[in-house]
């Protein structure tokens, strides 16, 4: 680690006592528990997930495990009228957002209708490294620009701190002062490249001084704390200070949160990390596992007791396999559904080729054709 | 037909880019125009000359100096419901923005199956003859023509210009708006003050004849033209067909042409390997060998990188090379 976990923003230590001088966040008792359901969830899915890829079910699917607390405490702190802009990581913090399972399997299962989240202020997953953090300054400007009281909240890795467009898209930030909150996923691992060999800043935070905004190191698998930096820095979104003049180093509304934490799997299903890191550090890291750090807080404090923790354990799976079935149930897209949205219109060319198409199928089958 | 006399002014082709922007930023809030020295500049080429002045700095957006930043942010703009119109200085300069446009740009549509859509315009000054330093002379515009989910326009007249812009903009899809500077100022034509549109993916017919087909766009226009007058004085009667929309391509008006004339020549300032002439070929290959009476010819730049200036005017097509292909082809 290249930072001291004192420089970490903290409400509850590794074993899910509140440190000291921490401020519990503003949050119910149901939404507390409901903080806790979702990390079980998410950490049940992704299991699933993994399962369903071994046994042929799925294909390439990039697991959370270990990154529930950074995305469930972010993704809580929203207002109802606030955005996601995710990388591919995020179904987690998609899940809170309303993006339901079965979509995110449909996805990972190849079907492009999984990633359509009609009604939903949630963009589609972005593959290629940081591109989506100039998606999220862009319509954060737009939203300014209309006067409504959105914020963009952006995903990405550390990786992602080393790609042009994570600077372009801050840098752009800074000087039109834009409602969003950049969220860097710090999991240590860029799939097989530590995060010491991204970058020879101390902090990824810390690059928020070059675009003239704050920046915010904190446990990111500590759900409490993740929910108060990013409820902080939505706020301070919606609420730009006067800053008097435009001189550099005065954008208030954007900020830039670096969420320490550790991806307990591999990059994607198809990666095997016990190639570039080793099993002891993958334990010291789970001794920071958010989901016991929650609940040995919320039994502390009498939200929790072995009843209700078994409870959500049952009602986790069955909603999980509830989505499994639904994802497979699915009827597979049509083969012409590929040739729909390339234009508003299909073009005549693209016609011609959908019928081309059809025409095959026709003589020869979809057997003797997909052979 | 309106019997209202129409107004109009008498514009150059730039000048036709700055009345169309203007025209379709009155009509429509949500078209704004961003890019480098685009504001209080008004454009390296003056291109959104005064816009600055009656839309204010919220439409026209001087950015900071990073060309996947203008088309990346213009991309969240356009998702969010804006219509923006990111201007990248020199065509030669857009190869940092390759990435958001083809993995982004072109593909949102159909990756959220029609929840996002990115109505947006890049606008870039394209095309070489006019004498500038390395990087600012290229034509690419087969790269974006052969990206589904983009479409591709080259104006070759002020006219044109603002119909085909105002077209793009209103298009609910990206659209690559290519300028060929060379004659940004070359000549002026009457431009209708009232906004109007020519549609995408129609192709214009700038002379009729018989003899042999020549296919082209953007600034290649001029000189096929009067390549065709200079043989015309030998009495092979050419039909000159301006492209304008590179895609979709207008296959229809290639095919009408040709079938009458059996004979064409492909010209475009793009290098000739995996250049659009080789596309155009083969469409009519599939389309309409039974009509072809000669091999067609391709009269394009080299399969070199583009010279600095001081060979640049022999790696141009131009009327001599034109005329040239077009006796080739009709005495074949």
């Amino acid at each position: 680690m290249s930072t001291s976990e004192r420089d970490w923003v903290r409400v509850l230590d590794e074993d899910g006592t509140v440190v000291d001088g921490a401020t519990v966040p503003d949050l119910d008792d149901d939404s507390l528990v409901e903080m806790y359901r979702s990390m079980r969830l998410a950490r049940h899915f992704d299991g699933r997930a993994v399962s369903l890829q071994r046994q042929g079910r799925m294909g390439t699917y990039p697991p959370l495990s270990g990154q529930e607390a950074a995305q469930i405490g972010s993704a809580m702190a929203l207002d109802e009228g606030d955005w996601i802009v995710p990388s591919y990581r995020e179904h987690a913090a998609a899940y809170v957002r309303g993006v339901g399972l079965d979509q995110t399997l449909r996805y990972w299962m190849g079907d492009e209708r999984g990633n359509r989240h009609a009604g939903l202020n949630v963009f589609p997953v972005a593959v290629p490294i940081a591109t989506q953090v100039l998606h999220a300054t862009g319509a954060a400007m737009a939203a300014d620009l209309a006067g409504e009281d959105e914020t963009f909240l952006c995903y990405f890795g550390d990786g992602a701190t080393s790609e042009g467009d994570f600077h372009e898209g801050l840098n752009f930030a800074g000087v039109f002062d834009v409602p969003a909150v950049f969220f860097c996923n710090n999991n240590q691992w860029a799939i097989s490249v530590p995060r010491e060999k991204q970058t020879a800043s101390a902090t990824l935070a810390q690059k928020a001084n070059a675009y003239g905004f704050e920046g915010v190191l904190v446990d990111g698998m500590d759900p409490l704390a993740v929910y108060q930096v990013t409820k902080d820095a939505v706020a301070k979104a919606k609420r730009p200070e006067e800053s008097g003049d435009d001189a550099p180093g005065r954008a208030t509304r954007p900020t830039l949160i670096e969420a320490v934490q550790y991806r307990f799997g591999a990059h994607t299903t198809a990666d095997d990390p016990s190639v570039y890191r080793d099993d002891e550090e993958v334990e010291r890291w789970k001794a920071k596992d958010p989901i016991p750090r929650l609940e040995a807080f919320l039994r502390e404090r009498g939200i929790l007791d072995d009843e209700a923790v078994e409870a959500i354990g049952t009602a986790i799976k069955d909603e999980v396999a509830d989505a499994v079935e639904a994802a497979e149930g699915t009827e597979r897209p049509a083969p012409a559904d590929m040739f729909d949205h390339v234009h508003a219109d299909r073009t005549e060319r693209i016609d011609e080729q959908a019928a081309h198409l059809d025409r095959l199928r026709e003589r020869y089958g979809d057997e003797e054709l997909l052979e | 037909m309106s019997t209202q006399e129409t107004s109009t002014q008498n514009l150059t082709l730039v000048q036709a880019v700055r009345d169309g922007l203007k025209s379709e930023m009155e009509r429509d809030d949500d078209v704004l125009v961003l890019g480098e020295d685009v504001g209080e500049n008004g454009g390296v080429f003056r291109a959104t000359e005064g816009l600055i002045e009656e839309f204010g700095g919220d439409r026209v957006i001087d950015t900071p100096l990073a060309e996947s930043g203008i088309v990346g942010t213009s991309i969240g703009m356009a998702a969010y419901g804006l219509r923006p119109v990111p201007e990248i200085q020199f065509s030669g300069f857009m190869y940092p923005a390759f990435d958001q446009i083809v993995s982004h740009a072109a593909r949102l549509r159909t990756r959220s199956r029609g929840r996002f859509t990115c109505p947006m315009v890049v606008r870039a000054p394209y095309g070489g003859g006019i004498r500038a330093p390395e990087h600012h002379a290229e034509s690419k515009e087969a790269i974006y023509v052969h990206e589904a989910g983009l479409k591709v326009v080259v104006p070759s007249t002020p006219y044109d210009t603002k119909g085909l812009l105002a077209a793009s903009i209103r298009d609910p899809d990206p659209v690559i708006f290519l300028e060929p500077k060379l004659i940004y100022r070359a000549f002026r034509e009457d431009v209708p003050e009232e906004p109007y549109t020519i549609d995408l993916g129609e192709a214009a017919v700038r002379r009729e004849g018989d003899d042999v087909s020549v296919f082209t766009w953007g600034a290649m226009t001029r000189p096929t033209l009067e390549a065709a007058e200079s043989v015309a004085e030998d009495g092979i009667d050419c039909e000159v067909v301006d492209m304008r929309t590179l895609s979709p391509m207008d296959t229809e008006t290639i095919l009408e042409s040709f079938k009458k004339s059996g004979r064409a020549v492909v010209v475009h300032e793009a290098p000739k390997t995996g250049g659009l002439a080789g596309e155009i070929t083969a469409t009519i290959q599939e389309e309409a060998l039974y009509y072809q009476e000669a091999p067609i010819e391709r009269v394009t730049g080299f399969d070199v990188p583009y010279p600095l200036y001081a060979l640049e005017d022999y790696y141009l097509p131009e009327d001599t090379r034109i005329e040239d292909a077009i006796r080739k082809t009709v005495e074949a």
